[in-house]
């Protein structure tokens, strides 16, 4: 037996004009962690979907274990012993684990039998690999990190060797990351071989034993992660010298631009998604808002910006109210002075479908200069569109082009480009690089902190820890709808982590 | 990457795409036709020249083009903010009185030009009077608009029955109309624009409310792609959420929207009742409402589009009517076979032959690496 657990030659894809995959050569060694990195785009994805049958590759072979196989569909895989654990989780809510973990492999037509054998082999695995969890609980009721154990239980019982993890840390908590760390180390030891793909280079350096690193559809480098530094594989990803830490001066924090009191929101079905949240944003300064996707930031954002009713609360935008709880306008927040750069850009912030032109003028649509009457003024569009592709490095330069068609860095630069070119009191952003390739978060940090040192007020929402810990003044913590605690940006990772997991949380509360 | 669909030139998007959509349509179409045993190189040549074979039958063809363009672009506007009208056939019907009531009122007294303008405006307001009901009720009640013009078809119809045999009707008639409009209720012909290239219109209806439709052709493309409302609408068709977003209001726009939606249809009613019948007549929309569906979704809801796409069905209408003459095994039915084979292929399988197409320029672009990598 060969020591080689995957070894792909000269994979190649394209989808019609686009090159997804150019020729690609890959070598996993057997009993390791392999990361793979590169920017959106840069064709991880596509690379492992041809690995797990997703798609068929124009050309290029694939070994596993060093015979030659055809993978055409993700059952061949699995049969070779290929599982994935995919970035949002395969599983049936309203199903136990055990359901879970046996669906689509029941091996037999009267269902008792199979959930009874079933039920035997998943305990064999819970503590073989000691990944506990009950089989009778019902996966709506787990918490992420436990629900994404559940599929690599999913996989461990279709009998996997090799794991394929598609960037696995998006949704958990510091410490459920550390604890996914430790079960795939754990799984390293007995032998499985892990491919991780990511696009944060500390979790590259943090567990994998080799990195591949992919730009533009192409394996640009392999290394051995001890021979390698985060600067050096930025550098490979992005194809030029980036700098990864934000310079940023002290914050001169001024009057009270954005007060927030006593706001609770609920969501459609009725749930309480911010609970009685209050809290001050300054002239001046950055304040970040922590937490784990879900714990309520994306709803606070959007009833101070007027496009959620809120059910009770108050807030005062530059000491004048906002009904928030009634008819609050994002247009007339807008001609206030309030700028508003969503977290879901592809539908909220931009009509993906309109020209970057017309998308500049998005809640801005109403204003004079844009307007001939009733018409448009398509000339001023235009100018005012290829200012700012000038202003913010906008590429392609072509106003007229799909925003589809832009990069995900470059369609943030658009929105970001429309909301803080208007020079707004209080600029309220969520998740100002998510889906952002590397080149571009550089960029993205120093226009944020501009905007403070021009004395502007910044509320930032991110479920980047680091983002969070690299812009802001002040750093409020959201759990569960609350908030959990403030803390100084040179909090350690650990206790922030903590407030987000609302372990230390619920006694700050209730003092 | 994660597009599938390649991006095409804008040529084969819009040129390649739907000739071959209509060429598949047409074999399958002549497959039909040689299942009842007829020879489907025949029907296409009595469909052609039935269609353009002579001037009276262009002008048959434009005719009946006129009716689908405005019905064409009541859907088509309505789509762009992502409402689905599909109330034509019933706000095209209510349009009649419009027109009725003004031809009734001055056709004796005034010239046609004096009168057109007073139609145009009046089956522009009762369409669009049809068309604000439902669409108030999804703005303000939120009852879905494809629900509720179906219904209005159904009101529509049982309304004009009653207008049309107790109140429009002249006393002493047996017939469910009204009664004929003099010299001022009769569109002139575009005999004119015929005979620019030698064609003579002969008994064809073709009229000057064809004008009427180009102009509205016109009026659409300047309000979906000119104007701060266009935009509003695009952006609430496209991504209703960044609408909500931008501080659109929704209940306005839809409602504005479905008004001018249901005007347009009710536009459609001057070319019959003033252009051919010179009286309204029960049911003479005769399902235009619905092949401005069609129309609609074939123009890819650009008034460019909308304008070759009613022409065609105004081919296969008029061509059809003299399959159906020349060829009696062929049905009318078969007609409404092949307008049915067409909707199928240039509307429902629009994408089947696009990733085909796609990989062809791949290999083309491959052959010549500087094109492809532009795509990329």
């Amino acid at each position: 037996m060969s020591d080689i657990a995957i070894e792909l030659r000269g994979i190649d894809k394209s989808f019609g004009l686009v090159h997804a995959n150019k020729d690609i050569n890959l070598t996993v060694r057997k009993g390791t962690i392999h990361g793979i990195i590169g920017e959106n785009g840069a064709g991880k994805s596509t690379l492992m979907s041809i690995l797990y049958g997703f798609y068929q590759a124009d050309s290029g072979d694939i070994l596993v274990g060093g015979n030659k196989v055809t993978i055409k569909d993700p059952n061949a895989a699995i049969s070779s012993g290929i599982g994935m654990v995919h970035q949002h989780f395969m599983l049936v809510e309203n199903f136990t684990v055990l359901e879970n973990v046996m669906l689509g492999a029941e091996d037999s037509q009267i269902l008792n039998t199979s959930i009874s054998k079933a039920r035997v082999e998943l305990k064999r695995l819970e503590k073989e690999y000691a990944l506990e969890v009950n089989p009778d609980a019902l996966i709506e009721e787990l918490p992420v990190g436990l629900q994404q154990r559940v599929e690599i239980l999913k996989a461990l019982y279709r009998k996997a060797d090799i794991l394929i993890l598609d960037e696995p840390t998006g949704v958990l908590t510091p410490p459920e990351a550390d604890h996914l760390f430790r079960i795939l180390g754990q799984l390293k030891d007995q032998g499985k071989t892990i491919i991780f793909i990511t696009h944060k280079l500390r979790e590259i350096m943090a567990i994998t034993d080799e990195v591949s690193v992919m730009r533009r559809g192409e394996m640009v480098a392999t290394r051995k992660t001890k021979d390698t530094s985060v600067e050096e594989l930025a550098e490979l990803m992005v194809g030029r010298r980036v700098l990864l830490r934000v310079d940023k001066g002290e914050a001169n924090p001024g009057a009270v631009k954005l007060a927030v009191e006593n706001l609770t929101v609920r969501d459609s079905r009725g749930v309480t998604m911010v609970d009685n949240v209050s809290f001050n944003l300054r002239a001046g300064e950055i304040v970040g808002i922590a937490g784990v996707a879900g714990n309520g930031q994306s709803e606070l954002l959007e009833a101070i910006s007027g496009i959620r009713r809120a059910v009770s609360g108050t807030v005062l935008l530059n000491g004048k109210p906002i009904d928030v709880t009634g008819h609050a306008d994002p247009g007339d927040l807008r001609n206030r002075g309030l700028a508003h750069v969503p977290e879901d850009r592809h539908h909220v912030g931009l009509v993906l479908k309109f020209d970057e032109a017309e998308n500049g003028i998005l809640g801005y649509h109403n204003d004079k200069r844009y307007l001939n009457g009733v018409f448009l003024d398509t000339k001023a569009i235009q100018v005012d569109a290829e200012e700012k592709i000038k202003k913010y490095d906008i590429r392609p330069p072509n106003p007229r082009l799909k925003t589809a068609n832009f990069s995900g860095g470059n369609q943030q630069k658009i929105v970001l480009a429309r909301e803080m070119e208007r020079g707004p009191d209080v600029l309220i952003i969520g998740q100002p690089t998510r889906g952002v390739d590397v080149g571009a978060i550089e960029f993205i940090h120093k226009r944020i902190i501009e905007m403070r040192d021009q004395g502007k007020a910044v509320l930032l929402v991110s479920v980047e820890l680091d983002e969070i810990r690299a812009l802001s003044d002040r750093i409020i913590v959201m759990f569960a709808g609350r908030v959990v605690g403030e803390r100084d940006p040179d909090a350690t990772e650990g206790e922030l982590g903590l407030l987000m997991a609302g372990v230390e949380g619920r006694k700050e509360a209730a003092e | 990457m994660s597009n599938p669909y390649a991006k095409l030139p804008a040529w084969a998007e819009y040129g390649l795409i739907p000739l071959v959509n209509l060429i598949v349509a047409f074999l399958v179409a002549g497959l039909v036709v040689l299942l009842v045993g007829e020879n489907p190189l025949k029907a296409a040549y009595h469909m052609i020249n039935g269609a353009f074979g002579r001037g009276e039958y262009i002008g048959f063809t434009l005719y009946y083009a006129t009716t689908f363009i405005f019905t064409g672009l009541s859907v088509a506007v309505a789509f762009h903010a992502g409402l689905f009208n599909i109330g034509g056939e019933g706000q095209a019907y209510i349009g009649g009185i419009g027109v009725a009531l003004a031809c009734l009122w001055l056709d004796k007294t005034m010239p046609w030009f004096v009168v057109f303008p007073l139609a145009i405006v009046g089956s522009a307001a009762f369409g669009a009077l049809w068309a604000f009901l439902p669409g108030w009720l999804q703005a303000k009640r939120g009852s879905h608009v494809v629900i509720t013009t179906i219904m209005f078809n159904f009101i529509a119809s049982s309304l004009m029955v009653y207008l049309l045999t107790r109140v429009l009707k002249p006393l002493g008639s047996m017939a469910p109309q009204t009664r004929t409009f003099e010299a001022g209720g009769q569109l002139p012909k575009l005999d004119w624009l015929l005979s620019i290239f030698g064609l003579d219109v002969g008994n064809a209806p073709f009229n000057v409310s064809f004008l009427l439709a180009l102009l509205a052709a016109f009026g659409v493309w300047v309000l979906i792609w000119r104007t701060k409302l266009g935009y509003e609408m695009r952006t609430m068709g496209f991504t209703p959420s960044a609408a909500r977003y931008a501080g659109m209001k929704e209940a306005r726009i839809t409602v504005i929207v479905m008004m001018i939606s249901g005007g347009l249809a009710g536009l459609m009613a001057l070319n019959p009742i003033m252009g051919e019948q010179f009286r309204m007549q029960l049911d003479f929309v005769q399902g235009a409402g619905f092949v401005g569906i069609a129309v609609a979704l074939m123009g890819r809801s650009h008034p460019a589009g909308i304008i070759p796409a009613a022409i065609l069905f105004g081919m296969l209408y008029q061509g059809g009517a003299e399959i159906a003459f020349e060829m009696p095994s062929i049905s009318r039915d078969m007609i409404v076979i092949i307008q049915g084979l067409v909707i199928l292929f240039a509307g429902a399988l629009e994408n089947m032959f696009r990733p085909a197409i796609g990989r062809g320029f791949a290999t083309f672009g491959r052959r010549f690496p500087v094109a492809a990598q532009r795509g990329a």
